[in-house]
Formats: structure tokens, C-alpha cells, sequence
């Protein structure tokens, strides 16, 4: 399942850097190095996996690799995502309705109660 | 009785869904209520206030909700869209400690989860808000499995809040 790769790939707080590094326009290696302050292999691992998720791509421009974002995994996470919290927050808005009419019932029924105890 | 005027309105202005990973197998969930436990503990646990709400979008309905409210007690979900199209979970209640604390399992008719999964649900009352934790805890076996629910969830509450950022820079 592509998704999972795309988690897995962004999980790590180093990649998340890189992704978001990457926001700005494609990018050389070199310049994730330097900006990022991590050593070159390390890099071009993480960046090896950002490639195998399908999260970014290169074009080699004569010596250099240039790496850039591809948008359709992050977009498809992004709707899962969006998908999930709706789910939930749209329960828990229900259930905040429902809740109001449960305090406005025991509200009626409680200010008689204690009329009586009193 | 499943007319949808029995439907709850959806309310502005409510609390925050907070979704947090406390461990490699956990998703916890974390909303505020705004009323007392036991009213909240109520609603979270009575079939037909259940059915009220807890159904996700619009054109789904929980068309069948079990909660027998004891250990050992049985747990049933079925939930249908208007296409006819289904899915159900089926659990045992594990503890009952009204209205504090719940914890019961749960297993998809079509087991997406890797097996079944350990819902412990904590309600905390504090100026007469409820607090409601829901903590998940997935089996070893889906965590063995590529933590496929926990992978998704892990990934999606860490970088939730940066992704929408990152989002339109890649149109």
C-alpha cells in the first residue's frame, strides 16, 4: 500500500526536514547538505527513500542530482488524513448536541428534584 | 426510529480532537466535553444515544449497536451507507467502572487491524467538562505486520499539522 511507504518515509524527523526543505523548488543535494547540516551520506539515504516512497524525484543537470517533491503521495495521505479527523469530528460534534440535550433534560428534571428535597 | 431527524445537529464552537501516539501501538484520541461524565459516560454507552452520533459521515448510519455494559458483556457495531454497503466490529467488555473507565476489544468483520485491537477509554471531569481519552492499543501482530493501522496513524499525527502547509506548495 502506497500510504504506508509515504508515513513511513515522512516519519522520520530527518526526511520530514528534507520534504520540507524541498517545498521551496527542487533542490541539489549539495544544498540539502548544507542547509539541512547533515553529512552527504546520510542525505543521499534518506533520499533514497523519499524516492522509493514516490515522494520526491531527480533530474541530474550536468554534474549535479536535482531533487524535487512529487505531489500525488502527499496528496493521497492528505485525504486520508482529512478523511480520519472528519470521521471523528464529526462524531464528536454530534455528540456535543446530544450532550446539551442530556444537561437541558437532567437540568428540568434536577431544579424539580431538589425543589423537592429541599 | 433511524429518521434522520433524530440525528443530531452538527454545533459550531466545540472542542479540539487531539490525536496523539503515547506508544508504538497506541493512537490516543482526546476531546472536551462540555458536560459532566456521567452524562458523557452516558451517551458514549447507551445504544440509542449512540446511534445518535456515532456513525462518521453523513451518508453512513450505525444501523446496529451492542454495548452491554458489564465485563464480559458484548460489544456490536454494524454501520451501513445509503449504498447498502456495510462494516462491523465485534468486542467483549474487558472493565466497567461507571462512569470513570471503560476498556473493551474490538475486531473488524474484515480484520484491517492486524487482529484485534484494546480500546481503554478514560473519563475525567474537571468544572464539569469531561475530558474523554480513548487510547487504541493494536496487537503485536499488526505491529509485526508493517504496523499497518499504527504506520497510517503515527504518520498522520506527527506531520498533520505541517502537511496542510506543505500541501498547496505543490500544486
Amino acid at each position: 500500500m502506497v500510504m504506508i511507504e509515504t508515513l513511513q518515509a515522512l516519519a522520520e524527523p530527518n526526511r520530514f526536514r528534507i520534504v520540507e526543505f524541498l517545498r521551496g523548488g527542487p533542490r541539489p543535494v549539495g544544498e540539502v547538505v548544507e542547509r539541512l547540516g547533515l553529512r552527504q551520506p546520510q542525505v543521499s539515504k534518506h533520499l533514497r527513500v523519499l524516492s522509493e516512497a514516490g515522494l520526491v524525484d531527480v533530474r541530474v543537470d550536468a554534474q549535479r542530482r536535482i531533487y524535487g517533491l512529487r505531489a500525488a503521495p502527499l496528496r493521497e495521505l492528505e485525504r486520508w488524513i482529512r478523511r480520519y479527523r472528519r470521521i471523528w469530528e464529526a462524531n464528536f460534534q454530534r455528540l456535543d448536541a446530544v450532550l446539551e440535550e442530556l444537561k437541558a433534560k437532567e437540568k428540568k428534571r434536577g431544579s424539580k428534584k431538589r425543589k423537592s428535597a429541599d | 426510529m433511524e429518521a434522520k431527524s433524530e440525528r443530531a445537529p452538527i454545533k459550531k464552537n466545540s472542542g479540539t480532537l487531539k490525536v496523539t501516539t503515547p506508544s508504538d501501538r497506541e493512537v490516543a484520541m482526546t476531546r472536551v466535553f462540555d458536560a459532566p461524565r456521567r452524562l458523557v459516560f452516558k451517551a458514549w454507552t447507551t445504544p440509542e444515544l449512540m446511534k445518535r452520533w456515532l456513525y462518521g459521515p453523513e451518508e453512513w448510519k450505525l444501523a446496529v449497536c451492542e454495548f452491554e455494559l458489564r465485563v464480559g458483556g458484548k460489544v456490536r457495531f454494524e454501520w451501513r451507507n445509503s449504498e447498502g454497503k456495510g462494516m462491523g466490529l465485534t468486542g467483549v467488555c474487558r472493565e466497567v467502572v461507571v462512569p470513570e473507565r471503560l476498556v473493551f476489544t474490538e475486531l473488524w468483520d474484515e480484520d484491517w487491524t492486524g487482529g484485534e485491537t484494546l480500546v481503554t477509554m478514560v473519563f475525567a471531569e474537571d468544572a464539569s467538562k469531561t475530558t474523554v481519552a480513548q487510547t487504541v492499543l493494536y496487537s503485536s501482530q499488526a505491529a509485526r505486520d508493517g504496523a499497518l493501522k499504527t504506520g497510517m496513524e503515527h504518520g498522520a499525527a506527527m506531520s498533520y499539522d505541517r502537511l496542510a502547509e506543505l500541501l498547496p506548495s505543490l500544486a
